[in-house]
């Protein structure tokens, strides 16, 4: 077809379907389609199954243990309830908006598993801008969150969506900067390329980078110690207050589909995505993805949660300016030294993440305190 | 309104109502706050969703029949309520109780306290966001706390057990080896809990210097209990007044320096600690002996009037009796600790921001029962 | 051990600063004239000696002729303590005034008892039903209150 020669043969670089792949580009596209709306909804009902009842365990109680072996049937009882509840809007919402917000906070959340490998070439869309595709999308569940909060009609939806854009904004740039680091060891901004240049997982290489990409990632989707957005103890349920039904069941999805995607970009990224010696690489792929979403599972039990002004001070005052520094110091060692030893550049990385991290929690403040009213 | 050079943006304060129906405004308890954005200008609270007349129903009730009232008062600790109650109809009745009675009070008004502190801490933590896992252990606690009382009375919640002359039933013999039994394990229990979260980062941001209460306010608003004392004010009833026998044992009253959060909830952590040290040192000496002195069952104490008060574990409990030589009192009044420390609430938390109203709100700790009566 | 002060000592000093202001001094309480009453509050709060820098509690009782609001005051430096009563003979209009200036713990508790027993505090700077709402009729703890 046209379009199909246009796209194989033009000169800019676009999506490429593997030569040995049967069946052409249509068919390639329908059947990872297909397998990454079903990963996302299984993954998403596994995250809901691990976060609840790892929460139980941590708490010293036990968790769903009723629906299904161990609770294993959890997260279908929960969807199956949600739908069927009655769908509420309130008399002086926008309509319109109320009803689109949901949509556009989901769409991007699916989008982000078009670029992320499963195997050596296996993905959607082999983009070569791949990192740089996953962040523009990310944002724009944004401003899904913020129509949800504003078309509520409600000030707790509004306070809690407008925290939720300040802080989203804020931290997109350590987030940036952090991936930045990991591009210039890889030296391409495609994730296959990425996985494939990790005989050794850039967490090693990147200790520093990998700490400043998961916090600035839980901060960006919402978890814990930074869920701030929509803190049950203080804004009843925040931007999502006034959503019930169906409607609500896409924001659930889109808080646990953001945080499966986060963690697949960071086992891309640093943890060498699929490769591993024994196990087929996809089963390898979703290992890693259920331990980093369990870390972030763990994090949210232990900490207590930041304020708002102390969130923003995180990110303006500490995230940033160690993203840059992490920046500079990798961008040295890759022009200087780019056939140095590994282990002496993991010595030396972790090392001075070390001491960065230590020094510069001494010399700022969090947060500003009490205002003269 | 703030400006910005030449250019004055206008804002306007706007009244958010933190309900009745809230998830952390302990019990039901109103306050409509006018915000600025997020800095809370101005609170009013609005009580008497729990009113139900105890004073007035007092009157129609004998004196023993009012001891299941006074369990109602303030739910989380009734066995304290109803140690005050006892008191003040034996000062009116100059009623002397045996010396086992005094003792088995004594280590059920030290449990009582335990068990106080363990929701009061556990629910200003899980206001700060912590996502209930400190909750859950303090809850695990607790609950052996309450198995102690059911074996000794029979409840868990709305106890009933003391009474004018003494306590209604003896202790069986299996309540000292598992009061042992818990003893052992208590302490260790403090510990680990301290170790989480004593010099947590994320708690200190959020308690340090938060909703400071001067030691003038506390003392000019009649404040008491662990609010009082973090805030400097070096005064408890077991030491400044003893009743019972607690002139007879050995324990240090904490406090605190600067009236902060942090201070309130480090006072509230060593009081345990102390209670403790009490239940240990009564355990040793409890005598044997009658457990309730020869009171007629429709009690007539003399005309006259009566005010005795105790050290709740929230504050100063105080019932004042008058009587007028008939089988109900003429006038009981119920000195409202947690009405009166909420006195000061509105000069705490103004510049401070929505999540510290919260936090502040938290750590007065106070139960709807014993402000509205 | 928190000493109840005697009455007759500070009856005598009290006496001789505002004269006439004591209606009666009891055996473990003083009861002074309404309309001293901010007078002495005052007195027994700043005085030397006397300090009564914490406010226990105020509360009213109804003995069928007359109200009677009791005020408990103590000292946290020297540890004593002190039982303040005032007497209301008027029935349809009690007013009693307002110690909020002096101890402000005292605001939410004159406000029940204005809700629940009638009596006004002059100089209360927010004088509302405190547990009843709004537009309710009659003040419940009263003796001759009747459903």
């Amino acid at each position: 077809m046209a379009i199909v020669n246009f796209m194989n043969n033009s000169p800019l670089p676009m999506q490429v379907t593997p030569a040995d792949w049967p069946g052409g580009y249509w068919w390639h596209w329908v059947f990872f389609t297909v397998i990454l709306i079903v990963f996302v909804l299984v993954m998403v009902m596994g995250a809901i199954y691990i976060e609840r009842r790892g929460l139980g365990r941590m708490q010293s109680r036990l968790g769903p243990n009723r629906v299904g072996p161990f609770g294993l049937l959890q997260p279908v009882a929960d969807a199956v309830k949600v739908l069927l509840k009655e769908n509420i809007v309130p008399n002086s919402a926008d309509k319109v908006v109320h009803w689109l917000a949901p949509i556009i906070a989901f769409v991007p959340a699916m989008m982000i598993f078009a670029v992320v490998p499963f195997q050596n070439g296996a993905l959607l869309a082999d983009l070569n801008i791949g990192i740089l595709y996953v962040i523009a999308i990310s944002s724009v569940s944004t401003i899904g969150v913020f129509m949800a909060g504003w078309g509520s009609s409600n000030k707790y939806s509004l306070l809690g969506a407008m925290r939720n854009v300040a802080a989203v904004v804020s931290y997109e740039i350590p987030l940036v900067l952090a991936v930045i680091g990991v591009v210039l060891m890889a030296g391409s901004l495609s994730l296959n390329q990425i996985v494939l240049k990790q005989d050794i997982p850039f967490i090693l290489l990147q200790p520093l980078g990998f700490l400043l990409f998961f916090a600035a990632g839980c901060a960006e989707i919402n978890r814990s110690p930074f869920d701030l957005f929509e803190a049950d103890q203080e804004l009843v349920a925040g931007f999502h207050t006034e959503y019930s039904g169906m409607k609500f069941a896409m924001f659930y999805l889109v808080e646990y589909g953001e945080a499966i995607a986060m963690s697949a970009i960071i086992t891309t990224l640093f943890l060498s995505g699929w490769r591993g010696p024994l196990l087929p690489p996809w089963l390898w792929f979703i290992l890693k993805i259920l331990i980093v979403f369990f870390l972030m599972v763990w994090t949210r039990t232990t900490f207590p949660r930041a304020r708002i002004d102390q969130l923003m001070a995180l990110a303006w005052k500490f995230l940033l300016p160690l993203a840059l520094i992490n920046l500079f110091i990798t961008a040295i060692q890759v022009l200087v030294w780019p056939d140095a030893l590994p282990w002496i550049l993991i010595f030396i990385n972790i090392a001075i993440m070390v001491i960065l991290i230590l020094l510069w929690s001494k010399f700022f403040k969090l947060g500003w305190g009490r205002i003269e009213v | 309104m703030t400006t910005t050079g030449e250019i004055t943006f206008k804002t306007e304060p706007f009244v958010l109502n933190f309900g009745p129906v809230h998830p952390s405004t302990h019990g039901v308890y109103r306050m409509r706050a006018t915000l600025d954005g997020e800095v809370v200008l101005d609170i009013e609270p609005v009580f008497g969703y729990l009113h139900r007349g105890i004073e007035k129903l007092a009157e129609e009730r004998t004196y023993t029949g009012f001891i299941p009232l006074t369990d109602r008062l303030d739910y989380i600790s009734p066995m304290s309520n109803n140690l005050g109650y006892c008191l003040a109809v034996e000062k009116l009745a100059g009623i002397k109780v045996p010396e086992r009675a005094e003792y088995i009070r004594v280590i059920i008004a030290e449990l009582q306290r335990l068990a106080n502190h363990c929701i009061a801490v556990g629910s200003f933590l899980s206001d700060c966001g912590a996502m209930f896992t400190p909750f859950m252990y303090m809850f695990r606690e607790r609950e052996k706390i309450l198995d102690l009382f059911d074996m000794v009375c029979g409840q868990r919640l709305t106890y009933n057990y003391m009474r004018i002359g003494g306590v209604s039933q003896d202790i069986p013999d299996e309540f000292l080896p598992a009061l042992h039994k818990f003893m052992g394990t208590m302490p260790g229990m403090i510990e680990e809990w301290e170790n989480l979260l004593k010099q947590n980062e994320i708690l200190l941001a959020r308690t340090k210097g938060v909703g400071i209460l001067p030691r003038e306010m506390a003392i000019n608003c009649g404040i008491s209990g662990p609010v009082a004392r973090g805030s400097g004010v070096k005064w408890d009833l077991r030491k400044a007044d003893p009743y019972s026998i607690y002139d007879r044992f050995e324990f240090d009253i904490p406090t605190g320096e600067v009236g902060d959060c942090y201070d309130r909830y480090r006072v509230r952590v060593e009081e345990m600690k102390q209670s403790l040290r009490i239940i240990k040192q009564a355990m040793e000496k409890i005598p044997s002996g009658p457990i309730r002195a020869e009171v007629p069952h429709l009690i007539r104490p003399p005309a006259g009037e009566a005010y005795a008060h105790i050290e709740a574990p929230k504050g100063e409990l105080g019932f004042y009796i008058v009587s007028d030589n008939s089988i109900a009192p003429y006038r009981c009044h119920v000195r409202p600790t947690s009405l009166i420390n909420l006195t000061a609430l509105r000069e705490m938390v103004k510049g401070w921001k929505v999540a510290d109203l919260i936090a502040i709100f938290g750590s007065i700790d106070i139960t709807m029962g014993e402000v509205d009566r | 051990m928190t000493v109840p002060l005697a009455i007759k000592e500070i009856a005598s000093q009290i006496e001789k600063k505002y004269p006439g202001s004591i209606e009666e001094a009891a055996q473990n309480s003083l009861v002074v004239k309404s309309d001293s009453l901010l007078a002495i509050a005052g007195y027994l709060k700043d005085t030397e000696g006397l300090k009564f820098d914490y406010f226990n509690y105020v509360t009213a009782v109804d003995y069928y002729t007359y109200f009677e609001v009791v005020y408990q005051l103590t000292s946290l430096e020297f540890n004593h303590t002190v039982i303040l009563k005032t007497r209301c003979y008027n029935r349809e209009n009690p007013a009693v005034p307002s110690v909020t200036g002096l101890w402000q713990g005292a605001d939410f508790q004159e406000r029940e008892i204005f809700d629940l027993m009638g009596i006004r505090f002059e100089g209360h700077p927010n004088l509302k039903r405190i547990f009843l709402w709004e537009g309710f009729q009659g003040h419940p703890l009263r003796k001759d209150y009747l459903q």
